[in-house]
């Protein structure tokens, strides 16, 4: 059987990566909106375990809400992307340095 | 033992996608290498019972996000040579940190078994049951309004994309429909009344 | 109100409103209305006074100790205006607007030609408000504003002329040497304050034993006597106000100003506050040996040597002022030996002849055209027989010539002096015997040199003189009446008959005036013992000195000159007095605060507060900007961290 530690043990991991991708891929700003999805499919990983393991659904509902606020963050995200691109002719982060004032 | 074998199976591949989404040069291939990890995910949850929730993930994200992601990037004409550029300096303080933030989990984890009260095994599901039916019993009662309310960021998200992404060209003739109908013949017709001309 | 509480109320206010007429309408009134209105506003209160007077002595009217407006109340210490009439500010305020009201009539013809006359009017007019609320007062609060509000009126009148620089000096001077002394008087009153737990006359002299039993802890080991340290404080200001070693600098330098100010601020009234504080204060200073034998001590010490340098002085009305000084230290050193009623006695007296003798000076100088210089007088006998008499009966009684009003009160002080037993009473009574014949030396040779011997004026002034008019000379005879005969009356009330009743409180083991009544068979017994005892002789032998030395023979004069040229010297450096003040004092202040301003001010606050914790901030913030990149990867970075951190912390928490 699967045990709990396994499944925590693997979303740790997918987060470590997903952090590690934000370090490395820092230029790239569509790069860096798809580890945030990692991140937060790291998190419903845990989620799923915890309520899988005590036997309580409520976790899956807060899985539920999380895609839904993940999609509605990718879709804003990309929005915004696709107006920053328009003004700028480039996603590289280094450009974007707006809010130093 | 089947499905610890597909844990693992499905977990290796679901770390290897990761490590291909955030090491690929293309943007592409990363969205595309992010699908499969949804997939694995969804695999992953199918076999932890969460049977709705996989099947959401693939629908919703990789049917709707992914596609949208893959969209974008295929929209965007990105120079990614230069995206690359000094980014290879980065990888031991990336590292580091995904090291240090493993330690700490393994730690949590592992070590200390979540404060003693680490949990084994799974309870075993009661006879007839549905993980769908369970999610929409608690989703549509306890949780009715904050559905509700999951509902309405979403409506505001896609508004917001829409108005964020419109564009409004100088030059543009649409046409007006509430104009259109709202016209009537005393605007467009004039009537002349003028004293007849004999023909020459 | 009572009918006596509105005498008291239009005899304080009576100066003042005369005062704000004039100084602020004078222009409308012009010079006739400026002097009618003060001089009615003096003379009203001086009747009233006088009223008052004769009401207690002879109606035997009740002792007055009320308050007529209550300022604030704070914590518990309240702050009033009240009026305390016992047979002693009685007595005061009877001489305060006597002489006062001399120096106002002497003043029409004094400032004839002066362009500030309705200023002058007004101030003096204050000033006799002020002084009256200080006698008046029953309590500290009240005291302290009549303290202030002479001074002030006086550092006014110092620098009247104030165009003229030595003026403007020496009212400054005035003035500071004046605070030096106002900071002791407002500490002792904090401290009467502290232990009494009031600023009332009668509420503190009931705590007496209280604050004589406290102890000041000044160190875990060391404590002093708190009435001690009262009492010294609260002398430190009497020593500023009137004059006393070493804080007396400023009073020879106050002549700058009119000499109708010199008589009435700078000789009769103000400089006598302290004489009269200390008095009204005997309840406390009854309790402190010590303080008492500083008194004691200081005046003695100014008795004699201020006398000193008055021989000296060519500056007719410089020999005055040290005259004054001189009579002042008498009035303490009374004061140090416990007989208070001496020492007012003696401030009495000392008003009526020592105005007299400012007023006949004044009139010498109206008749030698503003020119003060003993050198280029003499002669002016029979030019000006009022100021000749009259100032010969002023200077008999200073020098105290048995039979004058200053013999009795002087003769009466060395005796008290003599039978205390307080330490430095032997120093006392050496110092203030002394006094008699260097007090009758200079006065002599103030005399001699101006109103005989040979014409030293130039012919342009000698045929212009003449004796002034009479508005002059009337308040000159109306002075010297007194001056030569009040102590005929006054003595056996005043020192021996029980006279201020409770308004001094002498301890029967201090009262040196005591065993003197016993022996006292009235004035005259008393003027024929004065013939024989050794004051007189010295008297007569100062006179006779200054005769021989200034009159007879001057030559003598320049040899005994050349032969104790550095007791000369010292005595024309008035001691060093001013040499160690400017030297020291100011350049030590000076040094002191340009060190301050430049190490405190600029470099410390400006340099190092000012623009220090600006710089620091433009610091912060010039390395607090690499934070702001603006950089997204940067703010996830520090936010992971943040993350890291909180993780860190959540597991070795446990």
């Amino acid at each position: 059987m699967i045990t709990l530690t396994e499944v925590l043990t693997l979303s740790g991991l997918l987060f470590a990566i997903a952090i590690a991708g934000v370090f490395l891929n820092r230029k790239n700003i569509i790069v860096l909106l798809m580890c945030i999805e990692l991140m937060l499919l790291a998190v419903n990983f845990n989620f799923v375990a915890f309520s899988r393991f005590l036997g309580d659904i409520n976790g899956q509902i807060f899985v539920f809400f999380i895609l839904t606020v993940a999609a509605a963050e990718a879709a804003i995200g990309l929005a915004i992307l696709v107006v920053l691109f328009r003004e700028r002719s480039s996603i590289n982060v280094e450009d974007l340095d707006t809010l130093q004032g | 033992m089947f499905p610890t074998i597909l844990f693992f199976v499905f977990s290796a591949v679901l770390l290897a996608a990761a490590l291909g989404v955030i090491l690929a040069r293309n943007p592409v291939y990363s969205a595309l290498l992010l699908v499969l990890c949804f997939f694995n995910s969804a695999v992953i949850w199918l076999l932890l019972n969460a049977e709705f929730l996989g099947i959401v993930l693939v629908l919703v994200y990789v049917g709707a996000v992914m596609v949208l992601f893959l969209f974008v990037v295929m929209m965007l004409d990105i120079n990614l040579e230069e995206l690359r550029k000094g980014v290879a300096g980065y990888w031991p303080l990336a590292v580091a940190v995904a090291g240090f933030v493993v330690f700490a989990i393994i730690n949590v984890i592992v070590v200390r078994h979540l404060g003693g009260a680490a949990l084994r095994a799974a309870p075993a599901l009661p006879p007839g049951y549905s993980n769908t039916r369970a999610l929409g019993e608690a989703l549509f009662t306890r949780y009715a309004y904050p559905a509700q309310l999951a509902a309405v960021i979403l409506l505001v998200a896609s508004v917001a994309a829409i108005v964020l992404t419109l564009r409004r060209r100088p030059g543009v003739k649409p046409q007006d429909v509430a104009q259109q109908v709202a016209v009537n013949a005393r605007d467009r017709v004039r009537i002349v009344k003028m004293a007849s001309e004999k023909r020459p | 109100m009572t009918s006596m509480e509105s005498i008291y109320l239009t005899i304080a206010l009576a100066p003042l409103i005369a005062a704000v007429i004039a100084g602020v309408g004078g222009r409308a009134i012009g010079r006739a209305g400026a002097h009618s209105v003060t001089i009615f506003g003096v003379g009203l209160s001086f009747v009233l006074s006088a009223y008052v007077l004769k009401s207690m002595l002879v109606d035997g009217m009740p002792n007055f100790d009320g308050t007529v407006y209550t300022w604030l109340v704070s914590d518990g210490v309240t702050m009033q205006v009240g009026f305390l009439i016992d047979h002693l500010s009685a007595l005061m305020m009877v001489v305060v607007t006597f002489v006062s009201l001399m120096v106002h009539i002497y003043t029409i013809g004094y400032m004839h030609d002066d362009a500030g006359y309705q200023r002058f009017f007004s101030y003096i007019s204050l000033f006799t408000f002020s002084m009256l609320m200080l006698v008046m007062s029953n309590n500290f609060m009240q005291l302290f504003f009549g303290w202030e509000a002479v001074g002030v009126v006086s550092y006014l009148l110092i620098g009247f002329w104030y165009t003229r620089p030595t003026a403007i000096l020496a009212n400054m001077k005035a003035f500071i040497v004046n605070r030096v002394g106002d900071f002791g008087f407002v500490l002792g009153i904090a401290a009467v304050l502290h232990y009494a737990g009031s600023l009332d006359y009668s509420t503190v002299f009931a705590h007496a034993g209280t604050i004589a039993s406290a102890r000041l802890q000044i160190t875990p080991t060391v404590t002093w006597s708190a009435i001690t340290f009262s009492c010294i404080c609260l002398f430190i200001g009497a020593m500023g106000k009137s004059a006393q070693m070493p804080l007396h600098v400023w009073l020879p330098d106050s002549m700058e100003g009119p000499t109708p100010i010199s008589a009435l601020i700078h000789a009769a009234t103000m400089v006598t506050a302290g004489i009269f504080m200390v008095a009204r204060m005997s309840p406390l200073f009854e309790l402190s040996d010590t303080a008492r034998s500083v008194i004691l001590v200081i005046g003695a010490s100014t008795a004699l040597f201020m006398g000193l340098i008055g021989v000296v002085a060519n500056d007719i009305k410089r020999v005055i002022a040290y005259s004054t000084l001189s009579q002042l230290g008498y009035m303490t050193v009374a004061l140090g030996a416990s007989a208070y009623a001496s020492s007012i006695f003696h401030l009495m007296t000392h008003a009526f002849f020592k105005a007299l003798l400012f007023l006949a000076a004044g009139s010498v100088i109206i008749a030698m055209h503003h020119e003060q210089d003993m050198r280029r007088m003499g002669g002016l006998r029979k030019y000006m027989p009022i100021t000749y008499w009259t100032c010969l009966v002023g200077s008999l009684a200073l020098i105290g010539f048995p039979g004058t009003a200053g013999f009795f009160s002087k003769d009466a002080l060395i005796e008290a002096v003599h039978g205390s037993q307080l330490a430095g009473s032997g120093y006392a009574y050496f110092c203030v015997v002394a006094g008699v014949f260097v007090t009758a030396l200079y006065t002599f040779r103030m005399f001699f040199m101006t109103f005989h011997g040979e014409e030293r004026m130039d012919h342009h002034t000698r045929d212009h003189l003449h004796e002034s008019p009479w508005v002059v000379t009337l308040p000159l005879v109306l002075l010297a009446i007194p001056s030569a005969l009040i102590g005929w009356f006054a003595i056996r009330p005043l020192l021996f008959g029980g006279f201020f009743g409770g308004a001094i409180e002498v301890l029967p083991a201090h009262d040196v005036l005591a065993p003197m009544a016993a022996e006292f068979h009235g004035p005259a017994a008393f003027v024929l013992n004065g013939f024989a005892g050794l004051p007189f002789w010295l008297a007569a032998a100062g006179v006779g000195s200054a005769w021989l030395f200034f009159l007879k023979k001057p030559a003598l004069a320049d040899a005994a000159l050349r032969r104790f040229r550095w007791v000369h010297a010292a005595l024309v450096n008035k001691f060093g007095f001013d040499w160690f003040n400017e030297h020291v004092l100011v350049a030590g202040a000076r040094l002191l605060g340009g060190g301050l301003w430049r190490y405190g001010d600029q470099d410390l606050i400006d340099g190092g507060m000012v623009n220090g914790s600006a710089r620091a901030v433009g610091w912060v913030s010039s390395v607090m900007r690499y934070a702001q990149s603006g950089y997204l990867y940067h703010y996830a970075f520090a936010m992971i961290l943040g993350l890291a951190s909180l993780l860190m912390w959540l597991i070795w928490r446990t």
